[in-house]
């Protein structure tokens, strides 16, 4: 996507949204409500038109070539969007048909991806009677059931409890083996982590940052980082700025921050901290998480007053 | 145009309507008023009345048809013209009534419907085009309302056989107008019926909007349609002809519109304005 915005009336849902998704991996859209991920993907597959700016989705333009684009894509909303009053079955018969499978292998596909997912055994059940968790894994089925190029997710996790989401999350991981793309929406940072291979940050229907998101947190914070929990004793008599491989230090709740060249200079910290009398109750290299650095983004975003932050921003 | 979409999701919607309790249960006995217990009511009355003096009243209407429509009339009694002519003349109008009541029931929730379910955002994301999701959403519409009547019509027919019959010399009924109007021109009448729920259905808001907005549409169409069908019987044959092709002409070219103007980001519920 390039540029692309979109209003409805007065209100803007996207505004000039700039979006790449690596082929073959999994890109997560992270964002508050609001904040463009749903509208983003519509305008993906053509089911909305944007106001401005271009698009390609699969190489094609969702305007023109709709059809061929939605053919080649599989789709679970926040909402299951199922047909409560089918079984199981009709609505993945039905889905196939849409999406032209043909009819000699509808349903081999149908037990593989039913059976994929674990829902075989319900299959034949009124879809009106599914747990959440039911119709999420009926709605994934559905979404590959005539083998697409391009999978979107919008909170595929929405109203499942902590198990469930964590088994569909290991199923939307184990559907790029074969070399999938997958674009999934989500406001639960926990779920992007450890997820994406590329994570687009979005706020106000604009892209904050976007890469990949060991090298977005190595944009925010260049230095390594070590937490240290310390009891009685005054940190600022030890002279760690002094120590060659520092480069700064923070107080924090319980203690201290240290930003360091890297790791070898830990033992060097300690022992100047217990040379100068300060009990040293925890050492804990620290790994910024993409909740930590999705905070940042935004919290300087809003200091900057900038919509689009370049990913060598300094902080 | 992807044929095979458009009876997927037609057969899909039927499916549903199928499985709906709620809904065949009453389209059921609608047409078994209309149809059966309604005519059989009548036309046993008719029959079995014992008081001459009151047949030959009503027998004495029968001079207000016209002349045409007078001439066909068969029975030699006062009571088998009678019923001949209230089995043949009065019942038309119902034929075309009990469809457009039960497709537009059917048609006016069937987009609207998918918005408020939330089945929209699957359909707006699949490869069915909309002019294919208007065709299978109209078909689906369609197909209720006329195989209720068939199925009607033919109980009808048996009953109007079986109490008429033997009073005017044996089977008569479907007469070749009755024919003319339910397959001819009673299809015109529901396409062009549905084609102006469906683009309704397309852009309300709600269902409960869509059902009050389609009794806009269908009253007077129903109107229209009870003229019409009484001229199609009452007439001759070449005018039944030339109202059916009236209305499919209609029909077609607000069933071309129709699809035009179906916007596949209002299956989602979210469009300008809305």
């Amino acid at each position: 996507m390039r540029s692309v915005g979109k209003s409805f009336g007065d209100v803007p849902a996207l505004q000039n949204l700039d979006l790449v998704a690596p082929t073959g991996r999994i890109t997560v859209l992270l964002g508050p409500n609001g904040a463009g991920k749903t509208t983003a993907v519509r305008v993906m597959t053509g089911a909305m038109t944007p106001d401005a700016g271009s698009i390609r989705t699969l190489g094609h333009d969702p305007e023109r070539h709709g059809e061929d684009i939605r053919a080649s894509i599989g789709v679970v909303s926040a909402k299951p969007a199922l047909y409560d009053r089918l079984s199981g079955r009709d609505n993945l018969v039905y889905a196939a048909r849409l999406h032209g499978v043909v009819p000699a292998f509808i349903d081999s596909r149908i037990a593989e991806s039913a059976g994929r997912f674990g829902i075989s055994h319900a299959l034949d059940k009124q879809v009106g009677g599914y747990s959440t968790g039911m119709k999420t894994r009926l709605a994934l089925a559905r979404s590959v059931l005539h083998e697409p190029e391009l999978l979107l997710f919008d909170e595929p996790t929405s109203g499942l409890d902590p198990e469930s989401a964590q088994a569909v999350l290991a199923l939307i991981r184990e559907m790029t083996h074969d070399g999938r793309t997958v674009i999934m929406c989500t406001h639960h940072l926990v779920e992007a982590e450890g997820l994406a291979d590329h994570v687009v940050v979005l706020d106000a229907g604009t892209d904050l940052v976007a890469g990949a998101p060991d090298a977005l947190v190595h944009q925010y914070w260049p230095d390594e980082l070590v937490d240290i929990s310390v009891g009685a004793g005054a940190v600022s008599s030890a002279g760690l700025e002094l120590i060659s491989g520092v480069r700064g230090v923070q107080q924090t709740a319980d203690g201290i921050r240290v930003m360091i060249d890297d790791q070898s200079v830990t033992p060097d910290i300690v022992a100047a901290l217990v040379r100068s009398g300060v009990r040293v109750a925890r050492v804990s290299p620290r790994e910024p998480s993409l909740e930590e650095l999705y905070f940042a983004v935004r919290r300087t975003a809003r200091e900057l007053g900038e919509s689009r932050l370049s990913l060598s921003v300094s902080r | 145009m992807n044929w095979n979409r458009t009876f997927t999701i037609a057969r899909t919607d039927l499916r549903q309507l199928v499985l709906a309790r709620d809904f065949w249960l009453p389209m059921t006995i609608l047409g078994s008023i209309f149809f059966v217990i309604v005519p059989a009511f009548l036309l046993i009355g008719i029959s079995s009345l014992g008081d001459v003096g009151a047949v030959q009243q009503i027998s004495d209407t029968l001079s207000l048809l016209p002349q045409k429509a007078q001439d066909q009339i068969l029975g030699d009694s006062p009571q088998g013209r009678t019923s001949y002519a209230l089995a043949v003349y009065l019942f038309a109008p119902m034929a075309v009534v009990v469809p457009l009541t039960i497709s537009t029931a059917v048609g006016a929730a069937t987009l609207v419907g998918e918005r408020e379910r939330g089945t929209g955002e699957f359909l707006a994301h699949s490869p069915a085009s909309t002019r294919e999701i208007y065709l299978g959403k109209l078909l689906a519409s369609l197909v209720p309302g006329y195989v209720t009547t068939m199925v009607g019509f033919g109980a009808y027919s048996l009953i109007v056989n079986l109490i008429v019959g033997p009073q005017v010399g044996g089977w008569f009924f479907p007469t070749a107008q009755w024919w003319l109007l339910m397959l001819w021109v009673l299809p015109g009448f529901l396409l062009v019926g549905l084609s102006l729920v469906l683009r309704m259905s397309g852009k309300v808001k709600s269902t409960a909007a869509a059902q009050q907005a389609s009794g806009l549409i269908t009253l007077p169409l129903i109107g229209v349609a009870y003229a019409q069908a009484s001229g199609a019987i009452y007439g001759s044959a070449s005018t039944t002809i030339i109202i059916g092709a009236i209305t499919w002409t209609i029909g077609l070219l607000s069933t071309a519109r129709g699809m035009s103007g179906v916007k596949r980001q209002r299956l989602l519920g979210v469009a300008d304005g809305v």
